[in-house]
């Protein structure tokens, strides 16, 4: 077990980069994902900027990186670590990995690392599933405060706004907990290239689910999958009048 | 026989029509619906659960522990009532996504995020890749099946049916006190809700200001629209976060959408893709949004919107 040092837990996950425009398999089996440009989540990038800021304040004396993927999945961890990370650990398995079985695996991770915060991005922009940080919390039983687009650290409590669809709400919740990132809470800082050098030196440690006791346990199963059903080409329209009339024709205004 | 069980969305005084979505849903599965609402005042919300059509009983959570949607407070609840169900719904609102999740972690059962279509009442599609890819998810033999529904998948079913049972559970008196409600703000702009409205309008960077962003508003309200934003605006501090249309926004479903001054990046895409016509207007000929819009519209928008009030009210809007 590792002392009780002030620890944030980040999880990054390896997924494809945002500005891919993703093509379906012929065969409908899946997503084309070889040979694509891959990079971190980008809100666990952010996560990682808070997880980061909150250590330069002095209110978390080490920041660890955790990714849940396959042996490339080192990749994104090392940058991690070039944007600030102390350590990561990286959870092997390949493939999809269902929100549920990435909490089980967190909740192990949390019970050997003893953090007071587990920061993780909001969603995967992958599977866009939203769940992960919840699940953890639940399976924890510590709160949430998810969608968060400021995160106030005080003694053994986080005050945090959330995005919700009323507006801002703001929660306080008892630490430990699971912060869930949105785009507000920061911009994450470019990666330096010393700080590259550096993070070659950091330790990345890999670790096995089955040993942790969270060995995935996939129960949905993906049967096909399809291109969204595209719109039909539209019309440019010359002028405003142009426009007013075309949408009175059909009734729009 | 499914027993289906729809998570209310509420605020203690009026259903949000994001519910009266999910329980569409739920009829799209087919099987006997019942609505669950936890709240500190319930009776108005379950007495409008209980008028919707397909829906034949209401079970009210009614506790000073729920004044406010805390997951964390709410999830065990549920959990206790969850089990004698075959499916959970939840609309994909900030409230459900919050909720559903943390809900299955204490059933120990996974979930689906977004149903945007039922093939079968254990086999639905979902987006995925910022909607540039549909899944179909089969869930087999598991049982709860925990999802959310995408609200621009589903028409509200008709309210006004006869009233289904109401019945109070009890809710358990230890519930977690470590997640507290400090506060909420919304900027009420007196327009029709974003999630739901038939016709909106939302601007983009190229507005350039809060001041100029104003214009959107003008021609909202000449339109009857909700007002949105893109996320550059919504960085930009032209308009609030909940205004933000796209991936990480709201997802919608107009019959009119009309973007003015916003370039089309796919994240925002994929919230309006369901809207049945999207008008653009931009001065950039090459904005991927005209690749999507059914009227697209190259001007500068600050000359064309005040030229679009004026023809629409010349036409008695």
């Amino acid at each position: 077990m590792i002392s009780a040092m002030k620890r944030i837990l980040v999880g990054i996950k390896r997924v494809v980069d945002f500005n891919v425009r993703i093509r379906v398999k012929a065969d409908n089996s899946g997503v084309i994902t070889e040979g694509v440009k891959q990079g971190i989540n980008p809100f666990d990038e952010i996560a990682l900027e808070e997880a980061l800021r909150l250590r330069e304040q002095g209110l978390a004396e080490e920041v660890v990186a955790v990714s849940i993927g396959p042996p490339d999945a080192q990749n994104q961890l090392r940058t991690a670590l070039a944007m600030g990370a102390d350590r990561a650990l990286l959870v092997n398995h390949a493939g999809v990995i269902e929100p549920l079985d990435a909490a089980r695996i967190l909740l192990k991770v949390a019970e050997r690392e003893q953090p007071f915060l587990v920061l993780l991005g909001k969603q995967a922009i992958d599977d866009d599933n939203n769940q992960t940080g919840q699940m953890l919390a639940g399976l924890w039983n510590r709160p949430q405060a998810t969608f968060a687009s400021t995160l106030e650290i005080r003694e053994g409590i986080a005050r945090v706004t959330r995005e919700v669809d009323a507006g801002l709400e703001v929660l306080e919740i008892d630490l430990p907990a699971v912060v869930t990132a949105d785009l507000r809470l920061n911009e994450p800082r470019f990666v330096k290239l010393p700080d590259i050098i550096k993070a070659r030196k950091k330790p990345l440690d890999t670790l096995d689910p089955a040993a942790l006791g969270a060995a995935p346990r996939p129960r949905l199963t993906a049967v096909h999958y399809a291109p969204p059903p595209a719109r039909q080409k539209g019309q440019r329209v010359k002028d405003v009048a142009e426009l007013v009339a075309s949408l009175a024709a059909k009734g729009l205004v | 026989m499914n027993r289906i069980l729809v998570i209310a969305e509420h605020d203690g005084r009026r259903l949000a029509e994001a519910t009266a979505r999910a329980v569409a849903c739920a009829q799209a599965i087919g099987g006997e619906i019942t609505v669950a609402v936890l709240g500190a005042e319930v009776a108005e919300p379950a007495r409008a659960a209980a008028s919707l059509a397909g829906v034949a009983h209401v079970l009210t959570f009614a506790a000073p522990a729920n004044a406010h949607a805390l997951a964390a407070v709410q999830a065990p609840q549920l959990a206790a009532v969850a089990v004698s169900f075959s499916h959970v719904l939840a609309p994909s609102t900030t409230f459900g996504k919050d909720l559903l999740p943390r809900l299955a972690a204490l059933l120990d059962v996974p979930a689906l995020s977004d149903v945007m279509a039922v093939e079968t009442a254990t086999r639905f599609r979902r987006p995925i890749y910022a909607g540039n890819a549909i899944v179909t998810i089969e869930a087999g033999e598991l049982r709860p099946i925990l999802a959310t529904v995408r609200l621009a998948s589903f028409e509200a079913v008709a309210t006004g049916a006869a009233a289904a049972a109401i019945e109070a559970v009890a809710v358990p008196p230890e519930l977690p006190a470590h997640t507290r409600f400090i506060s909420v703000t919304s900027q009420d702009s007196g327009r029709p809700d974003l999630a739901t409205a038939r016709r909106v309008v939302s601007g983009g960077r190229a507005l350039g200001s809060a001041e100029k962003f104003q214009l959107v508003h003008e021609l909202a309200a000449v339109l009857g629209a909700a007002v949105g934003a893109s996320r550059a605006a919504v960085d930009a501090g032209y308009a609030p976060n909940d205004l933000q249309v796209g991936q990480t926004g709201k997802i919608i479903a107009p019959q009119l959408y009309v973007a003015l001054g916003i370039s089309g990046a796919i994240q925002h895409m994929t919230g309006i893709k369901d809207a049945r016509a999207i008008v653009a207007i931009n001065k950039d000929p090459d904005a991927p949004i005209f690749e999507a819009a059914d009227y697209g519209l190259v001007a500068d928008l600050f000359e064309a919107v005040p030229q679009l009030i004026a023809e629409l009210r010349s036409r008695g809007r």
